[in-house]
């Protein structure tokens, strides 16, 4: 563009002007707009699915949540696998050799043999096994503990999560704190336990969340409503409501190879954090795209600004 | 009429530039350029107004605290305005990015102003976002859930705890709002203040060009 | 609204049918607010 169209372009329209009253513009927009919502409101509603507590999970899947306790137990689970910030179980997802999470360091301890079932654990009387249990578990020394959790993992695991079909072995107390943790769960009293960690104030709700995405409970419930991020689910809304469309094209990369694929390397493997990277520089993009050779010619190839000042070309013989 | 020691003063350069950039006359003009004269000129307005209803149910929710739409009918009435306006806010500023983009809205001067608005857009789906994890629904739990993985996976996650309701009501109902706020203010009148773009070819003959 | 929702499946491609009518609005609106004549627009007041 020339620098003489520009400040033409900048300078105050100097050409024909009609008359134009904004706050009245504005103000018919708002009662316009709150009449709508207050339509759609009163037709539709708002999605309100209710949440999921372990009350409602260890009473409609006990046996998934007996597992996933024992897995905790074990350190199996997602979550005593995961890395930064919770761990340092492992190195993370990373780009290329930047392992982001890794460096940023554990901000958010979890361990979750004791944040999830022992501590828990103590917050209640238990019955005279659980009670037994929890006493030879504390008294025993962190290599014993491993063994047995792990023994008890693997066999349950064989054993199609079934407890009943378990054969016997050297489990030491762990079957006892499991199921001391799925009653106190089904009587739910774990709920607040998880939260509380001890403490009257708490607003931090990582530790539960993390328990309960561990089970697969919570996860079916999700692929139910068609939640799960590998069919778009971040766009999705629980019932018939409309999500967040606007993640539409973040959504969009998880459909694609290589970042469907959790098993192909580098890419699919790591897909959160490069998606991440990519949905950063296209936002960039999107910000300075007044300076993107190409994109920025677009409006005067595609002319659909006629379209939009037809009136004022036709007047003007433009 | 100044003297030397009140040009230096900072309060008279800010009043000045004001003055100069932004008299009340453009800041509440009571005409247009005569080619502002097409539909597409009305979704910024109607973003804005989108704003307003969502500012305001959010606040009468804000005032009632998070878990009282579950078991009010006036709460889940003003929540599902909440909801709505937010659809509608989007709805409309994406069509009021199409319309800015196909003018090239950009031309004169004009990129700062194209730069807050795509600024306003992506700090809105992150406000968006945070109000998504904080109904204490089932959704929150998932999103909250799922959400964390992409959050971590870059390090953000190490300070921005999505799992965190405590963090991400505060966001959403103080911080991330104050930064829509000024970024939507510093918008609003960078577009009084340079003025509606001109039509692309209305200089055409100026220039002595044919189209 | 709090039925199972319906989606339209074509490949990799999903979106549930409230979804796809919000983006069709979005797009229907754009191409009206183009369109449509806007009230007002004959002989511009006040020349200059």
């Amino acid at each position: 563009m020339s620098d003489r169209r520009t400040e033409l372009e900048a300078a105050p329209w100097g050409g024909r002007t009609r008359r134009y009253d904004l706050i009245k513009e504005g103000v018919v927009a708002v009662v316009i707009i709150a009449i709508l919502a207050a339509v759609l409101s009163t037709l539709f509603g708002s999605p309100d699915d209710k949440q999921i507590t372990f009350k409602d999970w260890a009473t409609a899947a006990p046996a998934d949540f007996y597992a996933t306790s024992v897995q905790e137990l074990a350190g199996t689970s997602g979550t005593a696998g995961y890395g930064a910030p919770y761990n340092t179980a492992s190195d993370g997802v990373n780009l290329g050799p930047l392992h982001l999470a890794k460096i940023m360091g554990v901000t958010h301890p979890v361990d979750t043999v004791n944040d999830f079932v022992i501590t828990p654990l103590t917050t209640v009387s238990n019955a005279a096994p659980v009670a037994d249990a929890l006493k030879l578990w504390q008294a025993s020394d962190a290599k014993q503990q491993s063994t047995w959790a792990t023994n008890y993992d693997t066999a349950l695991t064989k054993a199609n999560q079934d407890a009943s079909k378990v054969p016997t072995g050297d489990y030491g107390p762990v079957p006892e704190l499991a199921a001391g943790l799925l009653t106190m769960a089904q009587a739910g009293s774990l709920d607040g336990a998880l939260l509380s960690q001890g403490n009257y104030f708490q607003s931090d709700n990582t530790k539960q969340t993390l328990f309960l995405g561990d089970g697969s409970y919570f996860n079916d419930q999700s692929t139910a409503s068609n939640l799960q991020g590998d069919t778009w689910g971040m766009m999705n809304e629980t019932g018939r409501y409309p999500g967040q469309a606007w993640l539409w094209l973040y959504s969009f990369w998880y459909q694609i190879p290589p970042f469907n694929n959790g098993d192909s390397h580098p890419f699919g493997a790591n897909a959160d954090a490069w998606i991440m990277v990519i949905m950063g520089a296209l936002s960039l993009g999107l910000i300075i795209m007044p300076l993107i050779p190409g994109v920025r010619s677009l409006p005067y190839k595609i002319k659909i600004h006629r379209l939009i000042w037809k009136n004022y070309y036709q007047e003007e013989n433009l | 009429m100044s003297t030397g020691i009140e040009k230096e003063m900072w309060t008279t350069k800010l009043r000045k530039g004001w003055q100069k950039n932004l008299p009340v006359e453009k800041l509440l003009p009571d005409t247009q350029p005569a080619y502002v004269a097409s539909w597409i000129y009305m979704f910024g307005v109607a973003t804005l107004a989108s704003l307003g209803v969502i500012i305001a149910s959010g606040l009468w929710l804000s005032f009632e605290g998070a878990s009282w739409y579950h078991f009010s009918s006036v709460g889940h009435f003003v929540n599902s305005i909440h909801f709505w306006a937010v659809q509608f806010f989007f709805i409309f500023m994406v069509v009021h990015l199409w319309g800015k983009f196909w003018m090239a809205a950009w031309r004169g001067k004009r990129m700062m102003t194209w730069v807050t608005g795509a600024l306003a857009f992506v700090g809105s789906i992150a406000t968006a976002f945070t109000g998504y994890l904080i109904q204490t629904n089932f959704d929150s739990q998932w999103i909250s859930y799922e959400a964390k993985d992409g959050f971590n996976s870059v390090g953000i996650g190490s300070k921005f705890t999505v799992t965190n309701f405590g963090q991400m009501i505060l966001l959403h109902v103080a911080f991330l709002p104050v930064i829509i706020g000024v970024i939507t203010l510093i918008h609003v009148l960078l577009v009084r203040s340079k003025g509606v773009v001109p039509p692309i070819d209305a200089f055409n003959k100026e220039l002595g060009e044919r189209k | 609204m709090n039925l199972k929702a319906v989606y339209i499946h074509i490949g990799w491609f999903q979106m549930s049918i409230t979804n796809l009518v919000v983006v069709l609005s979005m797009l229907l609106v754009f191409g009206l607010a183009l369109v449509l004549p806007f009230p007002g627009n004959k002989k511009g007041k006040g020349q200059k």
